[in-house]
């Protein structure tokens, strides 16, 4: 679970925040989309990283604030796509 | 209605209990919101907001900045809606310009506005930073104030908003709008739009662009419901969203419309719907079609406009038929003029400038004399101004119009205008890059793409296009960030030793140039 944390949350810093104060402003739980840090082109980068680097498919239906929204939700949600095929 | 902040208290007049707001578990009804921006109206006239002055708002789509929008109106201010991904640089450059007399923000963006500006009063919706002399909380700002709206006079002359809109200069300009030019535009575009009290309307589009921005001036107008989202990133929740809230009204832009269409039909029962628009970039004629097999009782839209007049044509969906190239007729009270380089009117079918003359048009650039003269034209009527579009346009027999192009070298992309010189001077701060130029190229959803050419420094050699765009961004909001960056020895040149970006347009878009 710390890697994927770990793993996502560099693609976010690299990817989405600019700040020298990214590392204080990506606490796991910030909903990416209210405080701004992603819009809808970044959900779909973020998606086309998941699917590369963990192997997974993502649904649409699963495209939901429960499994995307934030740090903590994806690192869940990807720890149970992979036990599910595991 | 003469004044913005009365359409929001002439609708909380007519029907205090109907839901005037929703976002997530939130629900205001029309009288509980203009409680809250009364209240609030009068904490920001306590901060010392007064008649004239400008209030920031740094905040994404939320209760609080909708509020806030109407409380600066209330207080006899101009509200600017900051995009929440605006980076401190070019906040610093808006808060020179604008000069506000208060900064209503959340914590993610307070840091930075105190490190910013020691000076500024601000309004924390957020749990942070509440011991700062200079930051006053917002809840506390609303509470005890009393509900009924301050004792501001204002007329419909009085500046309602600064919209920022890129520039070719490479600096934002503010678009200053009075009441009268945002009443105009509203009470035109709900015009054609037929809207009733009856329409519920989504909003997942920012508020600090126009078309966002106007979803609540116009839902408040009419008296409908606003529903409100972030953004279309989780789109079937939106979507059930819509279902359950029953909405009558979907505002999207063409890469909306590609997504949506990408999903399972079944995803797409909206039954309520009743218009669809579409601004920004044309839609793809296939779109067109697989929108009305999905929502065969809908009207769709297309639209097209600038900030400067807030929207300028529509086509009247019955003539998406016949002519589905065509972006239409001037919206109802403005009229448009195709007009040469000395500003005669041309013929039909001929190429020239799009000029628009209505109350819509906006005041100017604020505190950009240099901008303004060189966007209008003198009009028919003493002292009256035609605000110039910059695009080229011609008109058919009957009076509809059909985009060309552009005159000046800003690109539009996503529906919004991006400067290139402002894209290039954020490459220029990259280590390493040499020269910079930067083009649109045409793009099927965005209507352009941002094409970055680079030539880099001797001993640069590794400096790569994903570093580039990444460098973009952490200066740029992300829409102004380069997609593609090309490597060059070195750049075309004119006779006079100018980067010659005519042949780069010409040499990665062929197509260009011919109508």
């Amino acid at each position: 679970m710390t890697e994927i944390r770990n793993t996502i949350r560099q693609f976010i810093l690299d990817e989405f925040i600019y700040d020298d104060q990214g590392d204080e402003i990506l606490t796991d739980d910030i909903s990416l989309l209210d405080e701004g840090i992603l819009d809808s082109l970044g959900i779909l980068s973020i998606i086309g990283f998941l699917e590369e680097r963990f192997g997974i498919q993502v649904a649409d239906p699963e495209v939901i604030p429960a499994n995307l929204g934030s740090v903590q939700a994806m690192v869940a949600y990807v720890g149970r796509k992979l036990e599910r095929d595991a | 209605m003469t004044l913005v902040h009365q359409f929001l208290e002439n609708s909380a007049q007519k029907h205090p209990d109907k839901t005037a707001l929703v976002f997530r578990e939130q629900r205001l009804s029309y009288a509980e919101f203009e409680a809250q921006a009364n209240a609030l109206g009068h904490g920001l006239v306590e901060l010392g907001v007064r008649r004239g002055d400008r209030v920031i708002i740094w905040r994404n789509n939320s209760v609080e900045t909708c509020v806030a929008i109407f409380a600066a109106l209330k207080a006899g201010a101009a509200f600017v809606v900051v995009n929440p991904t605006v980076k401190q640089e070019k906040f610093l450059f808006l808060v020179k310009n604008c000069r506000p007399s208060a900064i209503i923000t959340d914590d993610r963006h307070l840091g930075p506005v105190l490190d910013l500006l020691p000076e500024a009063p601000a309004v924390s919706i957020g749990k942070q930073f509440l011991g700062h002399p200079l930051v006053s909380s917002y809840t506390s700002l609303i509470s005890n104030q009393p509900t009924s709206p301050p004792p501001v006079r204002c007329i419909d002359r009085d500046l309602a908003a600064l919209i920022y809109t890129s520039g070719s200069t490479g600096f934002p300009k503010g678009v200053m709008s009075a009441h009268y030019n945002v009443t105009a535009a509203a009470a035109s575009i709900t015009q054609y739009l037929q809207n009733t009290p009856e329409d519920i309307i989504i909003n997942a589009l920012p508020l600090a662009f126009d078309y966002g921005l106007y979803q609540l001036l116009m839902a408040f107008l009419i008296g409908g419901t606003l529903v409100l989202e972030t953004s279309f990133a989780f789109p079937v929740q939106i979507l059930k969203l819509m279902q359950k809230e029953r909405v009558t009204g979907l505002p999207g832009v063409p890469s909306l419309f590609s997504m949506l269409l990408q999903l399972d039909p079944s995803l797409l029962y909206l039954p309520n719907l009743r218009y669809v628009t579409n601004t920004g970039a044309a839609l793809p004629a296939g779109h067109i079609v697989r929108l009305r097999e999905l929502f065969p009782q809908a009207r769709i839209y297309s639209m097209y406009g600038q900030t400067e007049c807030k929207r300028t044509l529509y086509l009247p969906p019955e003539e998406l038929d016949r002519r589905p190239d065509s972006v239409g007729i001037p919206i109802p009270n403005e009229e448009v003029f195709v007009v040469d380089k000395e500003g005669n009117q041309v013929p039909p079918g001929q190429v020239g400038e799009l000029v628009v003359r209505g109350a819509n048009v906006m005041l100017g650039y604020w505190d950009d004399p240099q901008e303004t003269a060189r966007t209008f034209l003198p009009g028919p009527l003493p002292g009256e101004r035609l605000l110039r579009s910059h695009d080229l346009f011609w008109r058919d027999e009957e009076g509809f119009l059909y985009f060309v192009g552009r005159q000046d070298d800003i690109i539009k992309s996503r529906g919004q205008k991006v400067s290139p010189k402002e894209v290039e001077a954020a490459l220029y701060q990259i280590p390493g890059v040499a020269q910079a130029a930067v083009i649109g190229v045409r793009h099927p959803l965005w209507g352009q793409a941002i094409q970055a050419h680079i030539v880099v420094e001797r001993g640069a050699e590794l400096l790569d296009g994903k570093t580039i765009i990444r460098g973009c961004k952490g200066v740029l909001e992300d829409f102004m960030a380069p997609q593609e960056v090309v490597f060059h020895h070195q750049l075309p040149k004119t006779q006079s030793g100018k980067i010659n970006y005519i042949a780069l347009r010409r040499l990665f878009e062929p197509s260009q140039g011919s109508p």
